[in-house]
């Protein structure tokens, strides 16, 4: 018996052997590595670490199987989804032929696909969104408005950076600082793009107490810093279960591409403010929200193989992305400033970086800043009806550029 | 337009667009919420104001209402369904979140709000 013989087809067998001897098997020893960083960072630092945890150990699963076995037993299969979207394939759109090749995170990725899972997202977050902040002033909807101007920046910087107009859409979202949307019209625009955008809106959504700050100091002055608001009306039980109703009905009637992620926001939202559905707005935002992250964070994790992850676009990706919060910080000041000058100096600029999205963590920046200026100043109210506004604002913006491009 | 290989222009166009169509969508928004709120302010304040209904019978001598002290009431502090310990968190919090010391603040009454 050739023992040494054995031995060596073993070591060659394995998948410790296949990072060097598969064609291309060191990138995936890079991803590997990646996701270590990404776990690292969730787990440690504790970035986002409800979905950095699951992208980072959804990646680590799929660069683990998919060049063993050359993709046979494969978690992941980017090849079955590239024919899926290829409208020369015999298999365009076939489900069928997606599930009877599958791994386990093919599966899991139909969600994603589908646009099931961050439609489900925005269930849960309508249900643990206050929007009594919002109706108490109207105003705020401008805030979230003007936030968004880092989504328009970046996508016209994509265009000039050589992306096609849909990948750069899915790029210039990231700027509205709303992870669910952003995988939401990833999917439907730039499947292949869906690793690195959702590694880059994730991260930087982390990194709000960094990257906000500076720019927020940078473009006001001491006085307006240190502007009390005054206290907002209450608002009635009634008003609040009106709301979602009247925010479904007529912002898909306004642009009818928002409807799977302004009807779920809202139905969320009215489960909350009924007072006869708790048992549905429990669920909507704890177990059913819990079960939908693990889906969603594993299977976009798995996206990202080596072949569509390790490229140039990644590092352009992940630059576009933080000029897109960046220029959405400044977007949201401007108009805070705008407001404070119209209000005759009774608005804090400060809440206009709330106007992000990224709820709750925006507006808690708004209030530690302030209170850096004014240890009395309580900003964190006020600064919620920006913040919430960004949600739809980031929702009707997914939505134009999903009429347009898709 | 072919809008995968987008040209600059057309892409400074629609970036300009979908600007103006986020804020057009939400000025309406902030408009149709607005009114509903007025609508709401101006009904509760006509439940204010509206009159009494009329008394019939000779009104007997007003008593007034006390809601009930809680347990762990002391001087001038009054707790409303609000438990001692729950009463010392809540002052703790307060005086840590404005820097002050407690002997320097005054509390008048703590009251569980239901909604």
């Amino acid at each position: 018996m050739d023992i040494l013989g054995t031995l060596r087809d073993l070591a060659l067998e394995s998948g410790f052997a296949a990072f060097f001897v598969t064609d291309g098997g060191w990138k995936n020893l890079v991803m590997i590595l990646i996701a270590f960083v990404l776990l690292y960072l969730g787990i440690e630092k504790k970035f986002e670490p409800l979905l950095l945890c699951g992208i980072a150990f959804g990646c680590l699963l799929s660069n683990l199987s998919y060049f063993i076995g050359m993709g046979e037993n494969a978690l992941y299969h980017p090849e079955l989804w590239s024919a899926f979207l290829d409208s020369t394939s015999p298999y365009y759109h076939s489900y069928g032929h997606i599930m009877s090749n599958a791994g386990l995170l093919d599966f899991f990725y139909i969600g994603v696909k589908a646009g099931i899972y961050p439609s489900l997202i925005f269930l849960g977050v309508g249900a643990m969104t206050d929007f009594g902040p919002l109706l108490s002033n109207p105003k705020s909807l401008l805030l979230g408005a003007a936030a968004q101007l880092g989504v328009f920046v970046a996508f016209f910087g994509a265009v000039l950076l050589g992306f096609t107009g849909p990948q750069a859409a899915s790029i210039g979202i990231i700027g509205g600082a709303d992870g669910p949307t952003a995988i939401y019209l990833t999917t439907k625009l730039a499947p292949e793009l869906l690793g690195p955008i959702a590694i880059a809106a994730y991260s930087y959504m982390a990194l709000i107490p960094l990257i906000q700050p500076p720019i927020m100091k940078a473009l006001t002055n001491d006085e307006m810093r240190k502007v009390k608001m005054v206290q907002t009306r209450e608002v009635s039980k009634k008003e609040k279960i009106i709301f979602p109703i009247v925010v479904a009905t007529f912002v898909i009637l306004l642009l009818p591409s928002t409807a799977p992620l302004i009807g779920c926001l809202m139905l969320g939202n009215l489960f909350r403010e009924t007072g006869v559905t708790d048992r549905l707005s429990d669920t909507s935002q704890n177990a059913l929200m819990n079960i939908v992250t693990i889906f969603l964070a594993t299977s976009v994790g798995a996206t990202m193989v080596a072949q569509n992850f390790l490229t140039f676009n990644t590092i352009k990706i992940v630059i576009l992305g933080l000029i897109a919060f960046g220029i959405s910080t400044v977007g949201g000041l401007l108009g805070g400033i705008a407001m404070y000058y119209g209000s005759g100096k009774k608005i804090n600029p400060l809440i206009g970086s709330a106007g992000v999205s990224a709820v709750p963590m925006a507006a808690r920046v708004s209030q530690d800043v302030g209170r850096k200026f004014n240890p009395n100043n309580y900003l964190l109210m006020h600064a919620m009806g920006p913040n919430v506004a960004g949600v739809i604002g980031s929702a009707i913006a997914a939505g134009f550029l999903l009429s347009v491009f898709g | 337009m072919d809008l995968v290989n987008i040209t600059v222009g057309n892409a400074a166009v629609t970036a300009l667009l979908g600007y103006l169509v986020v804020f057009f969508g939400l000025v309406l928004l902030m408009l149709v919420v607005t009114v509903m709120g007025k609508i709401f302010i101006a009904k509760s304040r006509k439940a204010e104001t509206a009159p009494a209904p009329a008394v019939t019978a000779p009104a007997a001598a007003p008593v007034e209402v006390k809601k009930p002290e809680a347990k762990g009431t002391a001087g001038e502090l009054k707790l409303y369904d609000t438990d001692p310990r729950d009463a010392a968190m809540i002052m703790a919090i307060v005086a840590d979140t404005l820097g002050k010391p407690l002997n320097q603040l005054r509390f008048i009454s703590i009251k569980e709000v239901k909604e």
